[in-house]
């Protein structure tokens, strides 16, 4: 047991002094990529450079769109079929770059433009009109041109440098000591180190290379963040957005509860009343001729009236429970916890009372996740946590069960998040395959 | 007997009252608050307290706080509480002293006028009457029990009888079975269930719930 334990352990130094330059050879690779992306978007800055020339008439087309467009017989035309070409091509090549940026150089970064026009249902012509001019007044736009000529000179430094002092290293004072005749080469052989210098300048030349191809690429993840990353404007327009979007899931959610409640008033309680009273009436009726049918017409009344309680109960329920207005989320969620037909086990405890519109988007968010945990996790045990800690009340609501809950296809999670999402709460959600389930929810909010 | 009665809403209190009245209780007095309840219980000592969950002045859980409360000064204070609503929470918070004496009923039962008066009969002489809701869900919670889950249909039924607060009597007038053919229920689901059994009715009841509410 404790040998093959140990092995691994063992095999692991001797190979350690490998692992830095396999990572330093890694990121010269990647910086060559990197090199050859760079090289592919140059294309584009010569383009739009041509094009500036052209401008005049391709920008009063865009502030208005009476004036004829640029047809492809003007002088305009063919600046702007380039200016499409242009554009189209270039920001899916910087996204890449992004991308790429995030998983090879470890920095993220977000895109920054600007929502996209709406122009469905409209003309070819005015929604290319539109798209141009969504893609041209994006200071984003602007920064990606930027980003393609700063790439193209201090970038192009930081991820080339280390590939360049191997090859010299490597081509110019490794070889030729070894006897290989590079000074033959035509053109280049001036370059060939001379001397007994020159095997270990080519060495240590090598060794930098792979030392610092790592960092540098770090770097050039830095300097593509600090251009092509989202800036204050973008970030605001971009919480307006959201803010829009969440208080009109909201208005619609409150629109739809309220339209639920009118139906079951009228289809439930409201019926079962008129049921009743025409009851009343045929009893009033019978009372002296069948004293017998009025009886049994009286026990349909009672029990009429029993489900219309009932229905109401239900109703109230499903509004405001009860328990929450008594007692606050804890109790109320522990309330939640003792009718799940599932063990739940509840920890924690909150020291006083979020708002109540949170306390109630909380209650109902837990009562669907452990509903939907007896509807579909087949577990047979649930726990809930639930704390307020640095602004944040958080609820964790977990399952032994089979997991593969999956957000994008259960309409509960997406209620669950819309509800939250006004209140600024988010919910993640872990569910592997095999379980367990995980729903975390956290709401920024103050305690009274 | 002498009863107290708490309730907030004018109609409600004047029906029980009556109701209580046309059935030989005295009703030494209706209050309308749980700080009223409170005084009036411990000067009045009466055989019964009737309370309604929600009261003035939050209008949340007022009066079943008074009734713990008032619980708590008289131990032996036989209490009804009724609500709109039934919670779990709340049972096990009034059947946590482990003693009977305590009723939780919906007020729907108020309607029917016989039953009702019985459940008062059976709080006041020590007894224990749950609603049936109360005790569906407490069987509800009690679906992942191993033990339970084997107990038959017609046990599980004499089971959430039990769990109400009914006699061996009780249960058989409404199965419309025999007393012996209950008992032999009742037996059973002890043995099953693990619990020492009784021949005394009230503490069955409790050993039931207790183990319902586990």
């Amino acid at each position: 047991m404790s040998g093959t334990a140990v092995s691994p352990k063992t095999r692991a130094p001797r190979r350690a002094w490998l692992a830095r330059p396999r990572v330093g050879l890694v990121a010269v690779g990647r910086g060559l990529e990197l090199f050859a992306l760079m090289i592919a978007g140059l294309g584009p800055v010569l383009a739009v450079t041509l094009i500036v020339a052209y401008f005049s008439d391709i920008i009063r087309w865009l502030a208005n769109s009476r004036l004829p467009g640029p047809s492809l017989s003007t002088a305009g035309g063919v600046p702007f079929l380039v200016i499409l070409a242009t554009l189209l091509y270039f920001r899916p090549l910087v996204n890449l770059m992004r991308r790429l940026t995030a998983r090879w150089c470890g920095v993220s970064i977000e895109r920054p433009y600007r929502p996209g026009p709406d122009s469905s249902g409209l003309g070819l012509g005015e929604h290319a009109r539109r798209r141009l001019r969504w893609i041209l007044t994006d200071p984003a736009t602007w920064r990606d041109l930027l980003w393609l000529a700063v790439n193209a000179t201090v970038g192009t430094v930081l991820i080339a440098a280390p590939a360049v002092m191997i090859c010299y290293g490597l081509v110019f004072a490794v070889l030729p000591t070894l006897g290989v005749a590079v000074s033959q080469l035509p053109h280049v052989g001036f370059l060939v180190a001379k001397g007994p210098g020159a095997l270990p300048l080519g060495l240590v030349l090598i060794a930098a290379g792979l030392w610092a191809a790592p960092p540098l690429l770090t770097g050039y993840g830095w300097l593509a963040r600090l251009i092509l990353g989202s800036n204050k404007e973008v970030e605001l327009t971009a919480q307006i957005r959201h803010l829009t979007q969440t208080r009109s899931d909201f208005i619609d959610s409150g629109a739809a509860e309220l339209r639920r409640i009118e139906r079951d008033l009228h289809d439930g309680a409201q019926a079962r009343l008129v049921a009743m009273g025409m009851t009343l009436d045929a009893i009033d009726q019978q009372l002296e001729t069948s004293p017998d049918a009025a009886r049994a017409l009286l026990a349909e009344a009672k029990a009429s009236s029993v489900r219309a309680l009932a229905e109401l109960r239900d109703l109230v329920r499903g509004i405001h429970p009860p328990v929450l207005a008594d007692r606050g989320l804890a109790e109320a969620v522990r309330a939640l916890a003792l009718d799940s037909p599932q063990r739940v086990r509840f920890t924690g405890e909150l020291p006083s009372r979020p708002p109540g519109p949170v306390e109630s988007a909380a209650y109902f968010a837990v009562s669907e996740l452990l509903a939907n945990v007896s509807k579909h996790a087949a577990a047979r045990e649930a726990w809930i946590d639930i704390r307020h800690s640095g602004g944040v009340l958080r609820i964790s609501v977990g399952d032994n069960g089979h997991g593969g809950a999956d957000p994008a296809k259960g309409s509960g999670l997406r209620g669950i998040e819309r509800r939250l999402g006004a209140f600024d709460g988010v919910v993640a959600v872990s569910s592997p395959q095999g379980g367990p389930t995980v729903v975390n929810m956290e709401i920024p909010c103050a305690l009274s | 007997m002498r009863a107290v009665i708490a309730e907030d809403l004018f109609l409600l209190r004047d029906g029980l009252t009556r109701l209580l009245e046309a059935h030989g209780f005295e009703v030494t007095a209706a209050v309308e608050t749980g700080h009223e309840l409170l005084a009036t219980v411990l000067a009045d000592k009466p055989d019964v307290a009737i309370v309604d969950v929600r009261l003035p002045p939050t209008f949340t859980d007022e009066g079943l706080r008074a009734a713990l409360e008032a619980r708590r000064e008289l131990p032996d204070l036989p209490v009804l509480v009724l609500s709109q609503y039934v919670e779990q929470l709340y049972a096990r918070e009034l059947l946590a002293g482990g003693t009977g004496g305590i009723g939780y009923l919906l007020k729907d039962r108020v309607m029917d006028g016989t039953q009702f008066i019985d459940a008062v009969r059976r709080v006041a002489s020590g007894g224990t009457a749950m609603d049936p809701e109360v005790v569906a869900k407490l069987l509800a919670s009690n679906s992942g029990d191993d033990a339970v889950a084997a107990l038959s249909p017609r046990e599980r039924e004499v089971l959430g009888l039990m769990a109400e607060g009914r006699s061996n009597l009780a249960i058989a007038q409404k199965l419309v079975i025999t007393e012996r053919a209950v008992a032999k229920h009742t037996a059973s689901i002890f043995l099953r269930l693990g619990l020492q059994p009784s021949d005394d009715d009230n503490r069955r009841v409790l050993a039931v719930i207790a183990y319902l509410g586990q």
